[in-house]
């Protein structure tokens, strides 16, 4: 756990006192993610750099599980956090080895100990210890050398981990990539981490709870949809953007959304059953599932009124389905390209489990300004 | 800051130019220049080091030697191989020196004459043991302030040539080796110093940044990665301050310290062709030599991460 207490910066410059960070109060709860985010100079790097005392604060205090860190002695709270930079800044002149290893080094591990955990820690970010371990960084792709400066980070377990633009330098569709792997990576080892970023996109991506930050002040802390449906003010309504409700739907998955349990027909059914089916429920239309549960295709009601048969010789292909773990977004962008305004909702081997609605999206959406 | 205001600083290089170098302006040269100096000297080494390592294209092998070939026979007709040929044991003794003398020399028994080969690797080598650390030193944050100032110093010292050292330091310190070892061991310094601090103050503040934020100590941080990741651009000073150190020993004579200059300068003043050459021909393989040794070390110890030519 981080907590920052009152926490000030005032740079002293020529040109008069910069106020970096404005008595900054808050705290970063065990295992989540933090991300500091804000317009360019409103102080988020300086913030950070205060934990790991690489900026001495003005005033105000820092507690890391409790610990006064402005009482620790600075090379010893350096080398229990974990810290990486947009630069990346890995040591041209050692390899990926060398570079992954320097904080256990540093702490006296072991060689054996440490040098096996690089090689454990290269293939959790997918890159082969047999080819990567003797490379020097400019032997590696940005993309790898972004990997190797995060499991460099990592190399000696620290609990606490502070980022600082660590996927700044990297094209968009390997950044989605690397922020990805880190998430899953995160779901294991649960670091408290304070992670900075300029990327609305990125920070609601990957917080647990976002900073915003205005010159200096923190304006707002909350969880990212909190965040998206009350922005506190102007400055943080046009920071996240006017369409702060269309990424709240990212943040959804289709399961939560969804309706569960759905009436279903098989092929062998009666038409009659269908239609009974539905006005049961008072739908216009039901899935016709196969003998394990796959949804195979639909049947419309207008269709199926007044006709004799079995479903499975008057049901329609179906045009599209989502996955329940998918997130809101691409379950609205498969609706709109299908032009349909429900869709089946299927498991990873296609089992039908529920149905999501427009009107069920919209309010879901809603609920957070309804319970107020 | 201090240390962004070092980095942002005039720093300048010395490159394979050393001895053509005074047209030295304060301004403006800064670590492109440094790059560019990089870049440059690994070209120019590069081709080196295709000669040094015989992957000469034949064709180019028969013009050298059939080059070679005509010298020797204008040589040999012309009698000079056979004046060379006779004054070897000189040669050899103004070459080499005696140990005895060295010893004699290191233990501080100043009387004692140093040789070419001994006067090149006394000076040089205690140019190497002080400029390398001094040049680290000066780039200390805490330097910053007086950095610039002992740099422009320098380079002034630098634009005075090499001759010019020697007789001065004759001035000081009397006739001998002892003088003429002062002299070139100033003359061979500054390259170095100045290369040392060059490199290492253009080491990227991000992997200071990233130093510090692991928690490596200043010491730490500056043998783990300022030395190493300026090795090369120091190696770069090493060579320059050598070759105009190899090449300003045969000076060493006019001031009584022995060495091949014995030769050359006897050769002029007596017209004698063959002395001269007698001198002057160890003296250009000496320096080739060196050279190439120097190549080598760089290629060979400067860590492959940071090491332009591998
Ligand atoms: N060492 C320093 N001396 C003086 N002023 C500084 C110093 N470091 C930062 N500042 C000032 O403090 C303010 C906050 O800087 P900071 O680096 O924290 O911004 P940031 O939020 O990280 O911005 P960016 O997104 O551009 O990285 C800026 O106005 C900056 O100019
Ligand atoms: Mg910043």
């Amino acid at each position: 756990m981080i907590r920052l207490d009152e926490l000030t910066k005032v740079f002293g410059t020529p040109a008069g006192d910069i106020t970096a960070a404005d008595r900054i109060d808050m705290e970063v709860p065990e295992g989540e993610i933090c991300v500091l985010l804000g317009p360019s100079g409103c102080g988020k790097t300086t913030t950070m750099k205060m934990v790991n005392r690489l900026v001495e604060p003005t005033s105000g205090r820092i507690f890391i599980d409790g610990t006064d860190v402005t009482k620790t002695d600075p090379i010893t709270l350096r080398r229990r956090i974990g810290y990486v930079i947009q630069q990346i800044g890995l040591f041209p002149n050692k390899t990926v080895e060398e570079n992954i290893c320097a904080v256990p080094d540093l702490l006296g591990w072991d060689r054996k100990k440490s040098r096996s955990r690089a090689a454990e820690l290269l293939e959790l970010v997918a890159l082969d210890p047999a080819v990567f371990l003797k490379r020097f960084p400019k032997e590696l792709s940005g993309g790898q050398q972004q990997r190797v400066g995060v499991i460099r980070a990592l190399a000696a377990d620290p609990p606490v981990m502070l980022m600082d633009e660590p996927f700044g330098a990297i094209d968009p569709i390997n950044r989605e990539v690397i922020q990805d792997e880190f998430l899953r990576m995160q779901s294991e080892i649960k670091k408290t981490i304070m992670f900075v970023s300029h990327d609305i996109d990125e920070a609601v991506k990957m917080a647990d709870r976002i900073a915003i930050f205005d010159s200096g002040k923190l304006i707002q802390y909350d969880t990212p949809d909190d965040l998206l449906a009350h922005p506190k003010n102007n400055f943080i309504a046009d920071f996240v953007g006017g369409d702060r409700t269309l990424k709240r739907l990212r943040l959804i998955t289709v399961e939560e959304a969804m309706m569960k349990d759905p009436p279903r027909v098989t092929a062998d059914d009666s038409l009659s059953d269908a239609v009974a089916k539905m006005e049961e429920h008072g739908h216009q239309s039901i899935i016709m599932v196969g003998p394990r549960g796959r949804a195979r295709g639909a049947i419309r009601l207008s269709d199926a009124r007044g006709q004799k048969g079995r479903v499975g010789e008057h049901y329609s292909k179906l045009p599209t389905t989502v996955r329940i773990n998918e997130d809101l977004r691409n379950a609205v962008s498969a609706m709109f390209s299908a032009d349909e305004t429900w869709l089946a909702c299927v498991d990873d081997d296609g089992n039908y489990k529920g149905y999501i609605t427009q009107r069920g999206i919209t309010h879901i959406l809603g609920a957070t300004y309804r319970d107020q | 800051m201090n240390r962004a205001a070092s980095e942002d600083a005039n720093v300048r290089t010395y490159e394979d130019d050393g001895f053509r170098d005074t047209d030295y302006q304060a301004a403006g040269r800064t670590r492109n220049r440094l790059k560019s100096g990089i870049d440059r000297l690994a070209g120019a080494m590069r081709l080196a080091d295709a000669i040094g390592a015989g992957t000469l294209k034949r064709f180019n092998g028969v013009i050298y030697a059939l080059a070679l070939f005509a010298l020797g026979a204008w040589a040999w007709a012309s009698g000079i191989l056979q004046s060379i040929w006779e004054l070897r044991d000189d040669v050899i003794y103004l070459t080499f020196g005696e140990w005895r003398d060295v010893t004699e020399f290191l233990s501080g028994d100043f009387s004692a004459t140093l040789q070419h080969i001994p006067l090149v690797l006394v000076s040089g080598l205690l140019a190497i043991l002080v400029g390398v650390p001094f040049g680290v030193w000066l780039s200390r944050p805490y330097m910053a302030r007086y950095a610039e100032a002992l740099m422009q110093v320098l380079n002034v010292g630098t634009t005075i040539p090499t001759l010019a050292i020697l007789a001065l330091s004759m001035s000081v310190l009397g006739i001998g080796s002892l003088p003429a070892v002062f002299g070139l061991f100033v003359a061979t310094l500054l390259p170095i110093v100045r290369n040392a601090y060059a490199g290492c103050s253009s080491v990227p503040s991000h992997l200071i940044e990233s130093a510090t934020g692991m928690g490596m100590t200043p010491r730490q941080i500056m043998m783990r990665v300022e030395v190493p990741n300026a090795l090369f651009v120091i190696f770069a000073g090493i060579r320059t301050a050598l070759a105009i150190n190899v090449g300003t020993v045969p000076l060493a004579f006019l001031i009584g310290g022995g060495g091949l200059g014995e030769l050359i300068f006897q050769g002029i003043a007596l017209n004698d062709f063959g002395m001269m050459l007698a001198g002057a021909i160890p003296v250009a393989l000496l320096a080739v030599f060196v050279d190439f040794l120097l190549a080598q070390g760089q290629y060979w110890l400067v860590p492959r991460g940071v090491n332009p030519l591998r």
